[in-house]
């Protein structure tokens, strides 16, 4: 099957941010979109840490210990950018300030069910940081993921198996194959990798509720 | 309470002084559980925390955690960044709790009350006030005014307000009057302690 590379999913993510948002990336493949928004376009990205207006990555030899993202990468600060504390940057989330944010999952239920911040094996250790401020406090969640663990299992699940990080949050969904819509009907496909069939995704979907005419 | 995102904003300096001080038995507070093998990890290390709560505890180089996590040493609550930031804050502000829908329908809501407000689930959090706040400012003045730098601010403000007794470690004292009003992020009323730290200063 035709897939998506992982720039490719970014860039179809990019293009549906409009103008003018507030965006957080999450850790991981989010991160990736920051570099596919077209230049005519401003689009002004938060960091939990106490950031608006995150530019790209630094020179190498001009990195900056106290200027890090969430992932704590060296960043870089465009022009307006500002700098709050933790309480302030929680609250642009928490308050629904912010118009949309992109994280990565493990699962994403047909109700938009979101887990990704904890396998559930008993020997790991947990970690949950902001992501469930994110999921319950953005304006729009986008999940943006590989459509299939590496062993070949669906990501989009009729139920959740991992731990929660917030029930029914999710409104779209980016895979490397498809881009689908959460809506009360199940998922609705807006848009599809070329050479990739809806009944082709609905097969390797852990559901049947997928419909939509794309393209 | 610990400040610090990570390495930015983190009072080494500080932790080696409680190090060397010798309290031991401790409830930490801090967003990380540490990183590699100095400062909030070099006092995991010497086995003074008995508890940690904090938001993110694993990284890749949180050994020092991770080991006296699996090792049954050491107890972690896990708090959702925002209302580990926000417990933080109301503890500062006089507020006993509150509520908030992040985390509802979670395995971290498991014995915690609920209210549907407006018509959305909340939980209750409580405020988290500390004994000592141990922050990283860049400048203080006399009276204990502060401003950071850049993204090292991160909790140093909301933990300044929460501790009976905040010490900050600057990297400069200048006089009264030399912070222009308008700039100054933490005012001195909620700073006890100001303690210059050579070589505090990241550039």
């Amino acid at each position: 099957m035709t897939r998506w590379t992982r720039d490719e999913m970014a860039s179809r993510v990019a293009r549906d941010i409009p103008e003018g948002a507030y965006v957080n990336l999450g850790i991981g493949l989010p991160t990736l979109v920051a570099n596919h928004f077209s230049k005519d376009r401003e689009v002004i990205l938060h960091s939990e840490n106490g950031i608006l207006g995150v530019g790209p990555s630094p020179a190498v030899g001009t990195e900056d210990p106290d200027l890090i993202n969430a992932s704590k990468e060296p960043v870089t600060l465009v022009k307006g950018a500002a700098f709050f504390h933790h309480a302030d940057s929680f609250g642009m989330m928490r308050g629904g300030h912010l118009d949309v944010c992109v994280l990565g999952a493990f699962q994403v239920s047909v109700a938009g069910d979101l887990a990704n911040w904890h396998t559930g094996q008993l020997d790991a250790i947990p970690a949950v940081g902001g992501a469930m401020d994110l999921a319950s406090g953005a304006k729009q969640v986008f999940v943006m993921m590989e459509h299939l663990t590496r062993n070949g299992e669906s990501k989009i699940v009729e139920r959740c198996t991992y731990p929660l990080t917030c029930a029914a949050c999710v409104n779209r969904i980016y895979t490397d194959l498809a881009v689908m819509n959460v809506t009360s009907e199940g998922l609705e496909v807006i848009d599809m990798c070329s050479g990739v069939s809806l009944d082709e995704l609905k097969r390797v979907s852990g559901t049947s509720r997928v419909f939509g005419r794309p393209g | 309470m610990i400040g610090g995102f990570g390495t930015a904003g983190m009072p080494a300096e500080l932790i080696d002084a409680l190090i060397a001080q010798g309290a031991t038995a401790l409830t930490i507070i801090s967003n990380n559980a540490g990183n590699a093998e100095a400062g909030l990890a070099a006092l995991l290390k010497a086995k003074r925390v008995r508890k940690i709560v904090c938001s993110f505890p694993r990284q890749s180089d949180s050994w020092v955690f991770d080991g006296l996590y699996r090792a049954g040493e050491i107890a972690l609550e896990l708090v959702p960044q925002g209302t580990l930031a926000e417990r933080i804050r109301a503890a500062g502000a006089g507020i006993g709790a509150f509520f908030t829908p992040t985390g509802y329908g979670t395995q971290l809501a498991e014995g915690k009350e609920t209210r549907i407000i407006d018509g959305r689930p909340h939980l209750l959090e409580f405020a988290l006030p500390a004994d000592v706040a141990l922050i990283k400012a860049d400048r203080a003045d006399r009276w204990g005014n502060l401003v950071y730098r850049k993204a090292a601010r991160n909790f140093g403000p909301i933990m300044a307000t929460a501790a009976r007794c905040t010490i900050a470690q600057v990297s400069g004292i200048v006089d009264l009057g030399a912070l222009d009003p308008e700039t100054i992020v933490t005012p001195g009323i909620f700073v006890h302690r100001v303690v210059i730290a050579a070589g505090a200063a990241t550039s």
